[in-house]
């Protein structure tokens, strides 16, 4: 029989720790993401520590927290106070620290030059996969459980059956945050039903993505929904070990996830008989070396074997025959994530937000040519206008957007006639892209579309694991006609060249990053056609971009003979006499655009 | 058996659950090309060759590997699967050197045959090509990496039937090059030579290393006296190459052929097995009458003592100490042959025919030189003798059936069954139970240690002794049968290993046949067949009853077991590296 161990009994919660004092109590959180840290967050921490316990602010809690999504800003620091609006302060150091402490903490007068409004980045966002980012010590399964943690688990396994909690996925509609959307709780019921007495759950936080970093802020953030979600996946689909496979290039995110997993073992909501209902659920982790293609489930599930980390075909199907041959769940880190507020709020409040065959929201790491670099949860159905311009705060140097590209290097580019589609799994494949695992990539009018497809191509040639010859092969010719083309060598036959061999990888390459290796050629063919025949034809490239195809030359009349451009020049190109126009000797020229960079007056021109 | 009903092409087919799209087609003589493939062995949808369209799958599906379930419907040939396979095709000789003029394998390559097959008459998609070194440094296996084309056979054979794992992938995507570990030469890694990765091998990446010129020039000095033996497993394949059905046997059209090579003596290394089955005999009979290392451990695989001496060193003393029958062999003639003869011991010069790769190495062993040179000078495959009578003109087919020569020619049927995976412990059976209970046998045959089995068990009673034996083929059967003997789970007198599964009928330096080929029949079993034929055949088929041994004891080397016999026909084995220090 099922008996009911109260979670609050273990909890010391967030508010009775910090906030007895008769003065303003001060909840200080410091961004530790990775990204944080990398921007120097880490000294604005330990400064904030050092002058509370030297200053003796009892009524200062400092605490690291995870991502909390803006990039740009980093390091940033929030403040909270009971009854009043957070504060945030962005591009923090120890200095600006100390007059945070000074004026807001001691005096109780915000630094506002500091802070930054976050209004218009957050009006559009909802945070279910990332509710707790930025918010919670990822450190303190305390924190996580005062917030809610773990009373999804508690629920799955004291008030419903295996298959009430699946329908509930399947009811929800949550679809696989990992790239292709299948239905979660489809998923999950193929698993359950699968014969076998051992069967695993699997989370795939290999994420490989160039420009992608959502699974990394939830494990860095909080790691704990993943770990609570997937003891919920054991328990529906009757597998009692679990493991996660990130990649081991996250070094802060493996010292998180194997933290809470510790703590979570400890207060008993890992390991045997979990909170007194005999349900069992152990995890580990297992390392990945950095191979793109161990993010496909096959490959992954090989290396978690210890083996080379190549794909198989299916079918079989993981949920028939996974890991170690046995029934095998595989979901990513967003898409557990989603799981344990699902479980409390229930499907019909999931459900309600987003699209009619996309449910919920989705994270998208949004880089590239786009003010607001950083991480954000939109609504399903969002339009890219809203992203790019709304939350991202447009283009910089108020040039021209040209494409985005979603789904990474198995996705496509998005031109800007479709700037109003709304962003979920099935209209994006429509116009020849893919949701992805929401790497977002913006780029303006300076970039060359054959470029940017010979740079995602050269991704796929080097991460390809080289087991089926239409990617080990295939990708390196596309890829060297994609050069030729590129390099000014283009010839007649080309473009259709590649599109013949960009159909057949597309389905006769073994997995998935085979199979999509091709999608940025192809989107890019289909939007941008006509910069491909510039290259081919006019040996021209209209963005400026391919070097073989540019002349850096000075313009006589604007040039004022300063002589800037002639004392840069590292290859001896730029001749001429003071006071008179310079030239450029195009055959010393190696056009690296110092000339262009240097000259005041703009006399540069490429050509 | 559950039965699912399916539509391949149209037609309505009815086939066992856990068929294979291929299985099912191939059932119905519906062809599809494959290339990587190699049943039971390697079996992971890697060359794209053997697309089809499934109804209602996304993209082209291997039919290698895709199971059949109840309603299925496949295309094999339509325009997008033929494009596709023609497309992969090309890319795959895109990197290929494309040399099949001086290939090894000329007119017996996988990807020349589907490459006709296919139609394929230009490569739309040339490009960069890999070029990696020749690693020639083994003395059995050549590897030439630029006409591998990854299929991976050579790596799914070395590591999962033989679990050797002597090579495997490294690099990845067009870098991907199968490799030894650091990249040594595969004479420093633990490659038993047993050449199952070349017989696995579609094209010319894997081959022998050649012994054919080194033999040529033997034979054109006047000088040199030499003598040739063919091991029993030459015999029931050695047709093949000459286009005669699988399981032909060609004794005497072999024998006449080594004769109009210019050979000076032409012997059959079976006499040397009946030879081997004394000394063994005899050394069993002392371990179980005198308590010593049981099991008796068969010696006569040199694939298989080469993975000893790398895996189980705690068991070397269990190994028999007989040297190989061939080496034996080329220790007699060395000795009791050239004085005989009259003919000064390093004047002879011996050439082993034999069904092994693994031959080559052994025969370059510093300990197997009983009289001071080597016993045996160079070692051929079947598949090199095939090619040494190609390029003389000789075609075996149209030859008259003559006889070995003498005095060493004569042999039993017990020598001859050595060439199978049980022959040896069967012949072994024959004579040891005879001695033991001093009575003439019956019934000869003891099916209990035939087959395919990866391990078969006997056990006999002879003289108040219940004699129990086994037998194991493949060196990953082999490597479960040392596990049970090591943890006191066996309990046998002898144990018989041959490297190769199968025996020596499907060693390495046995001719080769198309994966399809090799689905489509029991090739094992079709020479194991003329192996027990050809037993059944000869008049003596008991070893002890082979005159030419007999003489050879009373006039030479007097017991079995002598201090004679132990000089000549006896050796040691020593714990191997697997990776020694460079």
């Amino acid at each position: 029989m099922k008996t009911q161990v109260g979670l609050d009994q273990r909890v010391k919660t967030l508010d009775n720790t910090d906030m007895e004092n008769g003065q303003p109590p001060y909840r200080v959180v410091i961004g530790m993401a990775t990204c944080g840290i990398a921007a120097g967050a880490k000294p604005v921490m330990d400064f904030f520590q050092k002058e509370v316990e030297k200053r003796n602010l009892a009524n200062v809690f400092v605490t690291q927290v995870g991502c909390m999504g803006v990039c740009r800003l980093e390091p940033i620091v929030e403040i909270y106070t009971p009854g009043q609006e957070k504060v945030t302060y962005v591009k923090m150091t120890p200095e600006k620290a100390s007059r945070v402490i000074e004026e807001h903490i001691i005096r109780g007068s915000v630094c506002k030059e500091y802070t930054m409004d976050n209004q218009s980045y957050m009006k559009k966002q909802i945070r279910i996969a990332l509710r707790n980012c930025g918010l919670i010590n990822p450190e303190d399964v305390s924190e996580y459980i005062a917030l809610g943690g773990y009373k999804a688990l508690e629920r799955a396994l004291v008030q419903m059956s295996p298959q009430e909690v699946i329908n509930v996925i399947k009811e929800s509609g949550l679809r696989g945050r990992g790239g292709a959307g299948f239905p979660t709780g489809v998923k999950w019921e193929f698993t359950a039903k699968a014969h076998g007495e051992q069967k695993y759950v699997c989370c795939n936080a290999d994420e490989g993505d160039p420009g992608a970093f959502m699974d990394r802020s939830v494990l860095e953030g909080d790691p704990h929904s993943v770990i609570e979600a997937m003891a919920i996946a054991g328990y529906a689909v009757g597998a009692n070990q679990g493991y996660i496979y990130v990649r081991a290039e996250y070094p802060v995110a493996v010292k998180r996830l194997d933290t809470a997993i510790k703590q979570a073992v400890e207060r008993g909501l890992l390991g045997k008989n979990i909170l007194g209902t005999g349900f069992d659920f152990s995890l580990e982790i297992r390392l990945g070396a950095g191979a793109f293609v161990c993010g496909e489930e096959t490959a992954l599930m090989t290396s978690i074997e210890g083996k080379r980390g190549e794909p198989r075909p299916r079918p079989p199907f993981p949920a028939v025959k996974g890991l170690w041959g046995k029934p095998t769940l595989l979901n990513n880190v967003e898409t557990y994530a989603n799981i344990p507020q699902i479980i409390l709020k229930g499907a019909e409040w999931f459900s309600g937000i987003g699209t009619e065959k996309s449910k919920g929201t989705k994270v998208f790491a949004v880089g590239g040519k786009i003010n607001n670099t950083g991480l954000i949860e939109v609504p399903m159905g969002t339009t890219l206008r809203e992203v790019i311009y709304e939350i991202g705060g447009g283009i910089p140097n108020g040039k021209k957007f040209k494409a985005a590209q979603t789904g990474g290097p198995s996705g496509g580019c998005i031109p800007n006639q479709h700037m109003d589609t709304q962003i979920d799994y099935d209209s994006l494949v429509q116009i020849g892209s893919m949701m992805g695992s929401g790497g977002l990539i913006v780029m303006d009018e300076d970039t060359c579309m054959v470029d940017i497809a010979k740079f995602f191509l050269e991704f796929t040639v080097d991460e390809s694991c080289g087991k089926c010859p239409p990617c080990r092969i295939g990708t390196k010719r596309m890829l060297e006609i994609l050069s030729r083309i590129t390099g000014g060598r283009g010839q007649a036959g080309d473009i259709e060249k590649l599109e013949k061999l960009a159909g057949n990888i597309k389905v006769s390459a073994l997995c998935g990053l085979g199979q999509t290796a091709p999608n940025p050629v192809l989107s890019t063919l289909r939007y941008f056609r006509d910069e491909y025949e510039a290259h081919v034809n006019s040996k021209k490239c209209p963005a400026g971009v391919c070097k073989a195809m540019v002349n850096y030359v000075i313009d006589r009349e604007a040039c004022k003979g300063c002589g800037i451009c002639a004392r840069n020049c590292s290859a001896g190109a730029v001749t001429g006499e003071k006071g008179q126009p310079y030239m450029i000797e195009q055959d010393k020229c190696v056009k690296c655009g110092v000339c262009q960079v240097k000259c005041p007056f703009k006399a540069v021109k490429k050509e | 058996m559950k039965m699912v009903n399916i539509k391949i092409d149209g037609q309505e087919l009815q086939v066992p659950e856990g068929y294979t799209i291929l299985d099912a087609a191939m059932s119905a003589d519906i062809y599809i090309p494959t290339l990587c493939h190699l049943k039971g062995v390697n079996e992971i949808g890697a060359c794209r060759m053997c697309v089809v369209e499934v109804e209602s799958a996304r993209g082209l599906q291997t039919a290698c590997v895709y199971p059949v379930s109840d309603g299925l419907s496949v295309r094999t040939s339509t325009s997008l699967v033929r494009e596709s396979r023609r497309t992969t095709l090309e890319l795959i000789l895109s990197n290929h050197d494309r040399k099949c003029l001086t290939c090894v394998r000329n007119r017996n390559c996988e990807l020349q045959s589907l490459s006709e097959q296919l139609n394929i008459q230009e490569i739309e998609y040339e490009g960069e090509t890999n070029v990696e070194p020749l690693d020639d440094f083994s003395p059995s296996i050549v590897r030439d990496p630029n006409k591998c084309i990854l299929c991976r056979r050579c790596v799914s054979v070395c590591k999962n039937i033989q679990t050797v794992g002597a090579i495997d992938t490294a690099e990845r995507g067009f870098d991907t090059v199968v490799s030894t570990a650091f990249e040594r030469n595969l004479n420093e890694v633990p490659c038993t030579m047993c050449g199952q990765c070349i017989t696995a091998c579609p094209v010319g990446a894997l081959r022998e290393k050649s012994s054919i010129q080194k033999v040529w020039s033997a034979i054109a000095e006047p000088n040199l006296h030499v003598v040739v033996q063919t091991a029993p497993a030459v015999r029931v394949a050695l047709g093949e190459e000459f286009g005669m059905p699988i399981g032909t046997i060609v004794t005497g059209k072999m024998a006449a052929g080594l004769k109009r090579l210019g050979f000076d003596k032409v012997f059959d290394t079976d006499t040397a097995a009946d030879l081997t089955i004394m000394e063994e005999g005899t050394e069993l009979i002392q371990r179980i009458r005198n308590g010593g290392r049981l099991p008796l451990i068969t010696s006569c695989s040199p694939g298989w003592i080469k993975f000893a001496e790398h895996n189980y060193p705690e068991l070397l003393d269990n190994l028999s100490t007989c040297k190989s029958p061939h080496e034996m062999f080329g220790a007699l003639i060395k000795s009791y042959y050239a004085r005989k003869m009259e003919i000064d011991s390093s004047k002879i010069f011996v050439v082993s025919i034999m069904p092994c790769t693994a031959k080559k190495f052994e025969a370059e062993r510093p300990e197997l030189a009983a009289m001071g040179h080597r016993d045996v000078d160079a070692v051929l495959t079947t598949r090199e003798l095939a090619r040494m009578l190609k390029e003389a003109g000789i075609d075996i087919k149209t030859l008259p059936d003559e006889e070995f020569d003498n005095p060493m020619g004569e042999a039993t049927g017990a020598g001859v069954i050595f060439g199978s995976t049980g022959g040896v412990a069967e012949a072994a059976l024959r004579t040891v139970a005879e001695i033991l209970s001093g009575e003439p046998l019956e019934k000869v045959e003891y099916e209990q240690v035939r087959g395919l089995e990866g391990i078969r068990e006997a056990e006999i009673e002879a003289g108040g002794i219940k004699l129990r034996a086994a037998a194991a083929h493949g060196l990953g059967n082999a490597r479960d049968l040392m596990e049970r003997i090591k943890n006191g789970e066996a309990d046998y007198h002898f144990v018989e290993i041959m490297a190769c599964p199968g025996g020596c009928i499907c060693g390495g330096g046995q001719p080769i046949h198309p994966a399809d080929k090799q689905a489509r029949v029991d090739i094992k079993a079709k020479r194991a067949s003329a192996i027990y034929k050809a037993d059944r055949d000869l008049p003596l088929r008991k070893s002890h009853e082979n005159p030419t041994v007999r003489r050879l004891y009373s006039e030479f080397l007097g017991e079995p077991g002598s201090h004679k016999a132990h000089e000549l026909l006896h050796t040691h084995y020593n714990q191997r590296e697997d990776y020694p220090e460079q």
